[in-house]
């Protein structure tokens, strides 16, 4: 069941320009998987191949064990919720649903009862009279929504579902899909540029840039185990030092970086050689700020100043300016409740990380 | 601040006046008792009743409302058509030039377009000898030709801001593309085709020049009646029968008005 989805050497051209760049795929039945990129990645070209609005210029994709690359939209087991959600301004939210049954020759009965099904998954039973212009964005998403999947397809595809609403709907909806997802087995995949959307919705999220694939991975492992800068950058906030290896051991992996002004250590790999350039990655909420130096030897340690600090509440955001003058981010959680700040500005401070918390990207 | 919207309203009205005076005289003048049109005799609506039996102007108005109905028709048939290609087939060799050639028909000087279609007429009848006799056929021909420009422009630019999506997602949920259309494409764009359509039939009734081309022995549209009427002299049934043009235009704009301003919420 592994390759439900199976996207084989996919290209798109606009004349010259590759918006999909020979990607393949493979997404298993019933994931929630995500194309995460920024705008012109070619993620929302890919969801259109998918979905038969464009025809790749190279490559197949097979559904289900059925080769649907030259299939129409009309002829696919694949339902398609639009960024501006689409719906049909003259007809009425229950019609507007119903309309792919319609199309499909299901009897008037059975239409009524399913359209009425699925307007109580989304909480919409009481609007279905109504016509779109009388409803708020969040109402409009969760039509598209209800028509979308009301022929049981076998794919849905999503395209940035929840752009178009606020931050507290758009958390709220968030989970409301997953449920969704999950109550009716659907396979999802949801393009979006929203890492965070990302992260808490998908099983796998594959990262797009410039028609490719980047990375493809759980949400863990591409916020742990990036595999480039341009990876670890995407996702969420790190700090990168470039630096040379200078020593290889069992078990560790020694850089030295003149960015972050000392060596750095961490956990040994096999697939550098000493004297290769690479580039060190630390999330700020993996280094430790203190005032006394840290005796742990084999961690990293490096002395500055706090350059600037931010109070979240829940977390404490620090800049911190090293000897060199670089600035290293650091994240710490405001465990103890006090009165008074743990530091303050121009405090001078060590930070430290341990060796599993540096990711070594290989450019 | 005082002086210059003083200056803005006489303006203002100065302008309307120059429009809508002569309009005036002739809806007054058409209740007018006198014979002599330029005498003022007292009120009265006799000549609305003269025209009512007055064969040559009823024939004449029931050809123009026959081809301009005819003609609004196809041109709105066709207009939609040609507004839907320009908007939806994305880009095709020669796009450019077909739009830029579908909307000649507007800035074409109405004689030339008359002259140009009575040659092609005359042409086509030593050729293959249709037609026959020129009328209504030829008129209504005539007419349709520059009308569905207009209509293919105002389609046109309603499916230019309608979300294209609209359609996709019709297709997605099983329409075929001609189902679709008829599903979702028409209707949207149905008050965008109704004021097509009244403008064409506004601009058919209204037209003299070209059907003077195209007309042939017997076939008098009311602007050609009328105007070869006042050549004879200025009669106050003329001015009766203006005065319900004037009110039938008016209603036929206000309506496409309507029409148009539905389109845009």
């Amino acid at each position: 069941m592994k390759d439900f989805i199976r996207i084989r050497g996919i290209s798109k051209y606009f004349g010259d320009f590759a918006a999909v760049d020979d990607v393949s795929l493979d997404i298993a039945k019933g994931e929630l998987f995500s194309i995460l990129g920024g705008s012109g990645c070619g993620k929302t070209t890919l969801l259109r191949i998918l979905a038969g609005f464009e025809l790749p210029t190279k490559g197949t994709v097979e559904i289900d064990g059925v080769d649907v690359t030259n299939q129409p939209p009309y002829q696919r087991p694949v339902n398609m919720m639009f960024q501006s959600y689409a719906i049909f301004p003259h007809m009425s939210v229950a019609k507007n649903v119903a309309y792919g049954l319609q199309k499909e020759g299901v009897a008037r009965t059975d239409i009524e009862k399913r359209v009425d099904q699925a307007l109580d998954l989304v909480q919409l039973r009481d609007f279905a009279k109504r016509k779109p212009d009388q409803l708020s964005g969040g109402q409009r998403q969760r039509v598209a929504l209800a028509r979308a999947i009301i022929k049981r397809p076998k794919v849905l595809l999503l395209d940035e579902p929840l752009a178009a609403l606020d931050k507290k709907l758009r958390e709220r909806t968030q989970f409301e899909l997953m449920n969704i997802q999950d109550e009716l087995g659907i396979t999802f995949v949801v393009v979006t540029h929203d890492q965070e959307e990302a992260m808490t919705l998908s099983t796998r999220i594959a990262v797009m840039e410039q028609g490719r694939f980047l990375q493809i991975g759980t949400p863990l492992e591409i916020y742990e185990y990036p595999r480039n800068r341009f990876v670890a950058d995407f996702i969420g906030t790190i700090n990168t030092f470039d630096g040379t290896v200078q020593q290889i051991d069992e078990n560790t992996l020694v850089i030295d970086s003149e960015e972050a002004g000392t060596t750095i250590t961490a956990l040994g790999r096999h697939d550098v050689v000493v004297g290769q350039k690479v580039c060190v990655a630390v999330r700020p909420e993996k280094i430790f700020v203190g005032k006394d130096e840290p005796d742990n030897s084999e961690d990293t340690r490096v002395r500055g100043v706090v350059h600037d600090l931010g109070y979240l509440g829940n977390l404490s955001l620090y800049r911190i300016k090293l000897v060199n003058d670089n600035i290293v981010l650091v994240s710490s959680q405001n465990r103890r409740r006090s009165a008074s700040r743990f530091l303050e500005w121009e405090d001078e401070v060590w930070i430290s990380w341990r060796p599993r918390s540096v990711a070594v990207l290989l450019e | 601040m005082m002086g210059r919207s003083r200056f803005i309203l006489s303006a203002l009205a100065f302008g309307y006046a120059f429009l809508y005076i002569p309009l005036v005289f002739v809806v007054v003048y058409s209740f007018n008792d006198s014979r002599i049109a330029t005498i003022w005799g007292g009120f009265s609506t006799r000549w609305y009743g003269e025209l009512l039996r007055n064969d040559q102007v009823l024939d004449a108005a029931f050809l123009s409302l026959r081809i301009a109905m005819t003609s609004a028709t196809a041109a709105t048939i066709l207009g939609t058509m040609a507004g839907l290609a320009l908007a939806r087939f994305g880009r095709f060799r020669g796009r450019t030039l077909f739009s830029g050639m579908i909307s000649s028909p507007m800035v074409m000087p109405e004689v030339i377009t008359g002259l140009s279609l009575l040659l092609l007429f005359v042409t086509l009848q030593q050729l293959t000898g249709w037609p026959g006799q020129r009328g209504f056929t030829t008129i209504t021909i005539a007419h349709t030709t520059f009308s569905m420009a207009y209509v293919a422009v105002i389609v046109q630019s309603r499916l230019m801001s309608m979300d294209e999506s609209l359609e996709e997602a019709a297709m997605d949920l099983g329409g075929k593309p001609l189902r679709v259309v008829l599903d979702i494409t028409l209707p949207l764009i149905a008050p965008a085709m109704i004021a097509g359509w009244l403008l064409s039939f506004t601009l058919s009734l209204d037209d003299l020049v070209i059907a003077s081309f195209v007309s042939g022995p017997g076939s008098n549209t009311l602007p050609m009646y009328i105007f070869s009427k006042v050549k004879l002299g200025v009669s106050p049934d003329i001015n009766a029968l203006a005065t319900i043009i004037i009110g039938a235009i008016t209603f036929g704009v206000l309506i496409a008005w309507f029409a148009m301003r539905r389109m845009r919420t």
